[in-house]
């Protein structure tokens, strides 16, 4: 019998099926932050998750995710895009950095960083930047595979953070300097006028 | 020190460039808070004694920007900007949405507090314990979004120099003021990231009189410790939780209502508030979330309601005009109130409002009275520079804005605001135009009329509030209503987003203020002491006034004289405020905050509160 019941709870089985595949690769496979910037509010609940986590503090400066707003209208959240070719992980003097095969996050050594600054000048983005009472870096870690940012994205339902499962796409695309993406969002928000804002 | 304060205050003075750390005594914190309590606390202390001798646009004016303890911590941060007023003469604690009480606090301090008067243009450029007064000529004369664009990539080039080895710097958070405020217009505005103001008050004014353009500040510090941050954090959960089930309080903020206080309760000013009513479905939220906003969350610092949104016009000849939302109370002053029912009007004068520096409702208010004025042929085309401002015309509301902000013509005699301008005016043309003047005390009102009786405000709220037309302080009865003054001035002492409190216990606040601070305060305590302590000293440099007002409160604790006139149209045809009742009611008001009457605080009321000096300064008054 082909009835409503029958298909639904068919479609039931197949979507737990799945969900708990992709649970299962979640589990072993490295994760992406997906970012949608032009969707950020700038309500900056990311950088206070992320310091709540790494520090217990509410502390901006110390957040691994940071909000720019250099132009009113144009916050978006600035961090690690955990590029393929990693290459402030290649760029570090003492081997502070290195990649973990769990997350594809970058781990920052800290009783090993000297704070020399070379991984930001090696980030396409210049993502990295100082502990801003420590000399040590700081890097997105995803938080050992939990993000904090994004389940507080996904809570207030802004939707700019996602995880999805790391593949094998051109990742350090995302790695822009603030004002690179300043500027592309400011044409894509405010048009032509945009161009003038920066 | 008690937690939650990072605990030192900058003091500023601008005429010998001196700058030094301030601290209060624990006491003082604990009894008048921080941002709205503890500016009234700072101003009488400092300058009670001679109130009614202090000029608000002169040197001897104390400025101040105040966090509160709850400041980065409750879900939506905020500042409260306060002095003498030019508007009221009195005290208004006006605050701003955005990151800069988080930057400050961050950078080590609870507060500025500046004094004196610079000669030159200059801005404060605050990093961490690094304060230095700039020179601002390169931006004096510049408008709200030219400001921000220099300052901030100033700033950051400035850091960058200074800590090459950093990374990419942030921009500082900064506060600024437009033409209007340099001109010391008295209904400028301190701005914040281009839209955002501290509007009633006049505190632009304040800020321009002292030659001061912006304030640019950088915190690098966390925020400061607190008693329980896991209870903070629990709150915070809790405050977010309820936000986030407000589907439409989200989406639509107060854009919904440029509509739906005209069309359902009929309290929005339309046409200098000769009608509260229309249905003009063309200023819909509808229409504006489809023709005109091109972001549609936008908020401030732990924001979970993010009720901003913003607004491009695309076409026609107001393209480009940015600005936010508008939210309710510019809907309707620079739209309804002005005859303007296009989405696309209403965001060109709003932007242009912002770049200026100049407070939309206070404005909106003010431009719809000289329309008034035209229309009844007091004021003619030549007495307004050749500008013909009927109703529904947003270019001639616009020229008359620029000449405004720039004292320009007819605008010297306007840029004294509504009420100044109604008694200027009106001596000229021998004719009282205090009929037509809808405001308190100096302030504008906001965009909640009485008349209908299904606003949120109550006939009392005021005449008889201390910060007058502000809608956001209004007096109530019972004072421990959750819209009274009194209970209001808890979220601009503590400083935070009241818009994120809605639906939750009205205890949680109270919780969270000691999750961060580890003090108890119940709502009884702060109404019947703390808050009321607060109300008589802003009620007693109210009354002492000066130097070019002083209010009579047996004249001026009244309604604008328009909503005595019963509404000509809607639902409600023909209500009004009744005249007797409201005698009745502020009666029952002043016998409940213990004020005589004639509106003055009793001697036995404030000795009771610990306010003999304020007791003894009022002889002057009574």
């Amino acid at each position: 019998m082909n009835n409503g019941i029958f298909k639904s709870k068919h479609i039931y089985t197949e979507f737990h099926k799945f969900s708990g595949r992709a649970k299962l690769e979640r589990e072993k496979e490295p994760i992406w932050i997906a970012r949608d910037l032009s969707k950020c509010s700038g309500c900056r609940k990311c950088e206070i998750a992320c310091s709540f986590y790494h520090e217990n503090r509410i502390w901006p400066e110390a957040s691994r995710i940071r909000v720019f707003m250099l132009v009113p209208g144009l916050e978006f959240p600035h961090f690690c895009a955990q590029c393929q070719d990693y290459p402030c992980v290649e760029a570090c003097p003492v081997r502070a950095l290195s990649t973990e095969s769990k997350t594809s996050a970058v781990l920052v050594d800290e009783e090993k960083c000297t704070g020399c600054a070379q991984c930001i000048d090696a980030c396409p983005g210049r993502v990295p930047h100082m502990h801003p009472t420590e000399d040590r870096i700081l890097i997105c870690d995803l938080c050992g595979g939990d993000p904090q940012c994004v389940k507080v994205c996904q809570e207030g339902g802004w939707d700019v953070l996602k995880i999805v499962p790391r593949k094998n796409y051109a990742y350090e695309l995302y790695a822009r300097t603030p004002e690179e993406v300043t500027r592309d969002l400011a044409v894509k928000m405010y048009g032509e006028l945009g161009e003038g804002f920066l | 020190m008690i937690f939650g304060y990072a605990g030192n205050f900058l003091e500023v003075d601008l005429s010998t460039r001196n700058v030094k750390e301030k601290r209060f005594h624990d006491e003082v914190l604990r009894d008048y808070i921080g941002g709205r309590g503890l500016a009234t606390k700072i101003l009488w202390d400092r300058l009670g004694s001679r109130w009614e001798t202090v000029d608000s646009l002169g040197p001897e004016n104390i400025l101040l920007f105040l966090t509160g303890p709850l400041t980065g911590f409750f879900p939506g941060g905020r500042i409260c900007v306060s002095g003498k007023s030019p508007q009221s003469n009195g005290v208004v604690g006006s605050t701003v949405a955005g990151e800069f009480g988080v930057e400050l606090k961050c950078a080590g301090y609870d507060g500025i507090i500046i004094t004196g008067e610079s000669e030159k243009p200059v801005y404060l450029f605050i990093k961490n314990s690094d304060v230095e007064v700039k020179d601002a000529s390169h931006v004096w004369g510049k408008d709200a979004k030219q400001t921000v664009r220099l300052l901030t990539k100033e700033c950051r080039e400035l850091l960058k120099k200074r800590f090459p080895h950093y990374g990419e710097w942030r921009e500082p958070s900064i506060l600024y003021i437009g033409p209007a405020g340099e001109n010391r217009v008295r209904t400028a505005i301190v701005g914040a990231k281009w839209t955002h103001a501290a509007g009633y008050g006049g505190y632009g004014a304040v800020m321009g009189s002292k030659k001061l353009k912006a304030i640019a500040v950088k915190g690098t510090g966390p925020l400061p410790e607190v008693t329980d941050m896991d209870k903070v954090k629990q709150l915070t959960q809790t405050v977010c939780k309820d936000v986030y089930e407000s589907e439409l309080w989200r989406r639509w903020g107060t854009g919904s209502a440029g509509y739906a206080v005209g069309a359902d309760t009929s309290s929005e000013p339309i046409r200098n508030w000769q009608e509260e009513w229309h249905d003009e479905k063309s200023f819909g939220v509808d229409k504006f979330e489809n023709r005109v906003w091109i972001k549609p969350y936008w908020g401030d610092f732990g924001c979970p309601t993010t009720c901003l949104k913003i607004a491009m016009v695309k076409t026609g000849k107001f393209k480009g005009a940015i600005t936010d939302n508008p939210d309710y109370e510019l809907q309707a002053y620079l739209g309804t109130n002005l005859g303007i029912f296009t989405p696309e009007e209403n965001v060109f004068l709003s932007s242009l409002i912002d770049d200026l520096g100049m407070c939309g409702i206070q404005t909106g208010n003010l431009l719809g009275f000289v329309a008034e004025l035209f229309q009844r042929g007091i004021l003619t085309k030549e007495d307004l520079d050749g500008i013909e401002p009927k109703w529904g015309d947003a270019e001639a509301f616009a020229a008359l804005a620029r000449k405004i902000s720039l004292r320009e013509g007819i605008g010297i005699l306007l840029a004294e605001g509504t009420y100044r301008a109604a008694l200027k005016i009106g001596e000229m043309k021998n004719v009282d135009l205090l009929q037509y003047a809808v405001q308190c005390k100096g302030i504008g009102l906001g965009a909640h009329g009485l008349r209908s009786g299904k606003d949120f405000l109550i006939n009392i709220s005021y005449a008889c509030s201390v910060q007058g037309g502000d809608h956001t302080s209004g007096a109530f009865l019972p004072l421990n209503d959750f819209r009274s003054e009194l209970v209001m001035t808890f979220n601009d002492s503590a400083v935070y987003c009241y818009f994120n409190i809605f639906g939750i216990p009205r205890k949680l606040k109270f919780k969270f203020y000691k999750a961060v601070t580890g003090l108890e305060l119940t709502q009884e305590e702060w109404v019947g002491t703390k808050a009321l302590r607060i109300l008589q000293l802003q009620r007693a440099m109210l009354l002492l006034g000066g130097t070019d007002l002083r209010w009579d409160l047996r004249i001026h604790d009244e309604n604008p004289l328009r909503f005595y006139d019963p509404l000509p149209s809607g639902p409600y045809k023909g209500k009004a405020v009744y005249k007797p009742r409201f005698a009745r009611d502020k009666k029952r008001y002043y016998e409940s905050v213990g004020w005589d009457e004639n509106g003055i605080p009793k001697s036995e009321n404030l000795r009771k509160l610990g306010l003999e000096d304020v007791d003894a300064a009022l002889e002057k008054v009574r």
